[in-house]
């Protein structure tokens, strides 16, 4: 992609949001003036910010705007008002359109909540840490001799740094704890709660009575180390969910209401009861279930069937919420409310499918389940034990604080969210997404692999075959009509033609036929066989995504025939899993002996043709009755309750918003080469943490018996900790040094793809 | 030791004026778009 030149990539085939969509989703900031966030997928660069704010600035009832280049967004605050005239918000988008050829579209707001926890994280990692390093501080000065009132001094300097950073930082591990306790569960944060407590408390008693020992230094490096962890973790979610959200096409926030008097209103889509008529222009997205009352339009269905065949409406034909008029204007008669219709329908169908992946539990918390209780025994033994023996009950409770410092779960809260953010930040520079961390503990098991078909192992779009057999003129002409038009034939022929097209002045567009314009020389037709040449030809039906027919006065002049164009590596990448022991198969909607045809060009071991979604997703819990651990790779709509239902799932960015949210994965390139990297990373990363473990138990089988011997001063405490925190850390860092392989293509250009084809 | 009374709260000061100034950035959004900020200082014209 040549980089941000004004109209480098004029892309007006996706319908840009209107006025009035724009208004109803700007919250208002003050006086007059409203914010709008919008999400531009494309923006990569320094010259993209400055071209965009530039053009945004330049506008009259902007009062500014500023882009994030992280998270792919625009931030515009601008007036209602300009002198006196209501000002139209339509033009920010045009203005960013018109400086980079950059889609800008809305997005849905609603992960603010995460937002916030995130920053109270850091801020809590910030006031610990500052808390570690003074009182560490401190601690090295009593380590290294001060005694009697100076060592008092120190300590009590400690207790008090200590105590609001434990109130500050600890509050998320209390809460979850007590969350756990309540529940009549433990986790991994009990161990934490009570280590971080009981060691304050009796650093703090220790001090009141001229103890030589505190362990204030311990307590809040613990509290650190395990903030830090607990805060990557977020990050890692948050980050990946921003991604994702950010390319999200929002479905129509509201719909054009045509009133009994011919009076044209905009409104939210919530208000459109059944019985309203809608008015929808070519280019727009059906808001609610309804039947087409006048007019005629190819209507995009992919979002229901999976399949990029346009299929031709006309009045009386039924419709779903969310498909898109390609060509016409219609209509509408609504059917249900939008809470009803059939984007809802599918998605209390994923709500049911979700059953078995809620029961997952996290490798840490599995762990968590035998190392806490194991932990607080010996620590409640080593009480005992020293109290019974050895009668000396205060230095009882100073062993068994002992215990549980040494023993404090550092592998298991910071090595594993260590782990992951590494193995995301890698799949992330490959164009991988990941939602969350029990996502690549999920892959880590994967033994069978599921594809879809059109959209997943096909890229989805039409490519015109026989390209070499016409003649250079026809294809001029062809292209020079179907640039006119919106159908994705259309759309492959004019992009298949790279030298010059014939300039038609005037196109007619006949929905669900063709193109057609009266020229000198007679008219020119380009559309199905039985429009172009203007009478039945019982010889070959035209089935709609298969040929297109260019006619000169009802005489064909040329055929043009499409096919779905296979995803780039579909063939090796099946061949590596299937090398690798992976079981491979094929779920599609279509037509059996499409789906037949591609299976066995791919050399996939299974097959299913003609499946609903509910169908798709049985096939994937029956599988998982079997004990088979499935991977689903989708992106339809109709794949969401599959992807839901499967043990992890990847879906492609040109993926629809559901088959988006449904999948634990996400890739951006065009490439299936994703699918085998995302897998053998998530093994790696799987490895690194079992081996943490395993350093974790070797760390304690050499400690803790120095602790339950009563020899672990804060000094060796301190120490042992901190070593044995660098050391998970350092071998999670190994991941980013193997690894090599990567995918060479560019990511700003697939995801621009991707937010299109959206 | 009586040093200690001087350089102990001075030690605490300049560390809780370093937490403050990061908390401080962290407020006012500095750490929002850091793959942005990276571009913008190789911008040529003045700062709006």
């Amino acid at each position: 992609m040549s980089c941000c030149a004004p109209g480098a990539e004029g892309s007006f085939d996706r319908p840009l949001p209107s006025s009035a969509e724009l208004k109803l989703a700007s919250r208002i900031v003050g006086p007059g003036l409203r914010q709008t966030d919008l999400s531009v997928p494309q923006v990569h660069c320094g010259t993209c910010i400055t071209a965009i704010e530039k053009a945004l600035n330049g506008l009259p009832l902007v009062e500014r705007a500023r882009v994030n280049l992280s998270m792919k967004r625009v931030t515009i605050i601008w007036k209602e008002k300009v002198g006196n005239e209501p000002a139209d918000p339509a033009i920010l988008i045009t203005a960013i359109v018109g400086a980079t050829g950059y889609d800008a579209h809305l997005f849905a707001n609603m992960e603010d909540a995460g937002d916030m926890l995130q920053r109270d994280l850091i801020r809590a990692v910030a006031v610990s840490g500052f808390a570690a390093a003074n009182i560490m501080l401190l601690s090295v000065s009593v380590w290294s001799g001060a005694e009697a009132s100076t060592r008092d001094l120190f300590h009590w300097i400690s207790a008090m740094i200590a105590a609001p950073a434990l109130i500050y930082g600890g509050r998320f591990f209390y809460q979850s704890a007590w969350k756990a306790l309540r529940g009549g569960r433990t986790n991994m944060d009990v161990p934490i709660a009570l280590a971080i407590t009981l060691s304050y408390a009796a650093s703090l008693w220790e001090t009141m009575h001229h103890g030589e020992h505190a362990w204030f230094d311990a307590t809040v490096s613990l509290l650190f180390f395990l903030l830090i962890g607990r805060t990557l973790d977020h990050v890692m979610r948050d980050r990946a969910r921003a991604a994702i959200t950010g390319l999200a096409r929002l479905s129509p926030r509201g719909a054009t209401l045509i009133g009994a008097d011919g009076s044209r209103e905009y409104r939210a889509i919530e208000d459109i009861t059944p019985g309203d008529r809608i008015a929808i222009a070519a280019g727009e997205r059906v808001p609610v279930d309804g039947v087409v009352e006048t007019g005629a339009s190819d209507m995009d269905v992919s979002i229901v069937n999976g399949e990029s065949a346009p299929k031709p409406v006309k009045p009386g034909d039924q419709l779903q919420a969310g498909t898109l008029s390609l060509t016409g204007s219609l209509v509408l008669r609504a059917t249900t409310a939008a809470k009803d219709s059939f984007l809802s329908e599918v998605i209390s169908l994923m709500e049911a499918a979700e059953g078995g992946r809620a029961r997952y539990r996290r490798l840490a918390d599995r762990a968590a389940q035998y190392y806490s209780p194991a932990v607080h025994l010996l620590a409640l033994a080593a009480f005992l034990c020293w109290g019974f023996i050895g009668g000396d009950w205060k230095q009882a409770m100073l062993v068994s604080i002992a215990v549980l410092i040494i023993t404090c779960p550092c592998a298991l809260g910071l090595s594993v969210p260590v782990v992951q953010v590494v193995a995301a930040g890698r799949l992330f520079k490959n164009g991988i997404m990941v939602k969350d961390g029990s996502a690549m503990e999920r892959l880590e098991e994967v033994d069978a692999v599921l594809f879809d078909k059109t959209g997943t192992l096909t890229l989805g779009r039409p490519r015109l075959l026989n390209i070499d057999r016409i003649d250079e003129k026809h294809l001029a002409l062809a292209a020079g009509l179907a640039v006119h038009s919106r159908h994705p034939l259309s759309q492959a022929l004019a992009h298949a033609v790279s030298g010059p097209v014939v300039i038609f002045e005037t196109v007619k567009e006949i929905p669900g036929q063709g193109l057609e314009s009266t020229t000198p020389t007679g008219i020119y037709r380009l559309g199905n066989r039985y429009f172009a040449l203007s009478g039945p030809d019982e010889a070959s039906p035209g089935n709609g995504l298969s040929e297109t027919v260019l006619s000169l006065d009802g005489r064909e002049i040329a055929t043009f025939r499409f096919d779905d164009m296979p995803r780039p590596g579909a063939q090796s990448v099946v061949a590596s899993l299937s090398a690798k022991g992976f079981e491979t198969g094929m779920l599609s909607g279509d037509r059996r002996e499409v789906v037949a045809n591609l299976a066995i060009r791919l050399g996939l071991h299974h097959w299913q043709a003609e499946l609903s979604p509910k169908q798709k997703a049985q096939f994937c819990t029956s599988l998982a009755e079997k004990d088979r651990k499935v991977l689903m790779v989708g992106d339809g709509i109709n794949d969401a309750p599959a992807l839901a239902a499967a043990h992890v799932s990847i879906a492609p960015a040109t993926a629809t918003d559901i088959g988006r949210q449904a999948a634990d994965f996400v890739f951006m390139h065009d490439s299936l080469e994703a699918v085998p990297l995302a897998i053998d990373l998530s093994r790696r990363a799987g490895r690194l943490i079992r081996e943490n473990f395993a350093l974790a138990i070797g760390y304690n089988i050499v400690a803790v018996p120095i602790a339950l011997a009563g020899y672990a001063t804060p000094l060796i405490a301190a120490i042992a900790m901190s070593t044995s925190s660098i050391i998970v850390v350092a071998n999670a860092m190994r991941l980013n040094g193997a690894l090599t392989k990567s995918v060479p293509s560019n990511a700003a250009q697939s995801l621009g793809e991707g937010a299109r084809l959206a | 030791m009586n040093m200690l009374v001087y350089l102990i709260p001075i030690a605490l000061f300049l560390g809780g004026l370093g937490l403050c100034a990061f908390l401080w950035s962290l407020k006012s959004g500095q750490y929002e778009d850091l793959e942005g900020a990276s571009w913008r200082m190789l911008r040529d014209d003045p700062p709006e």
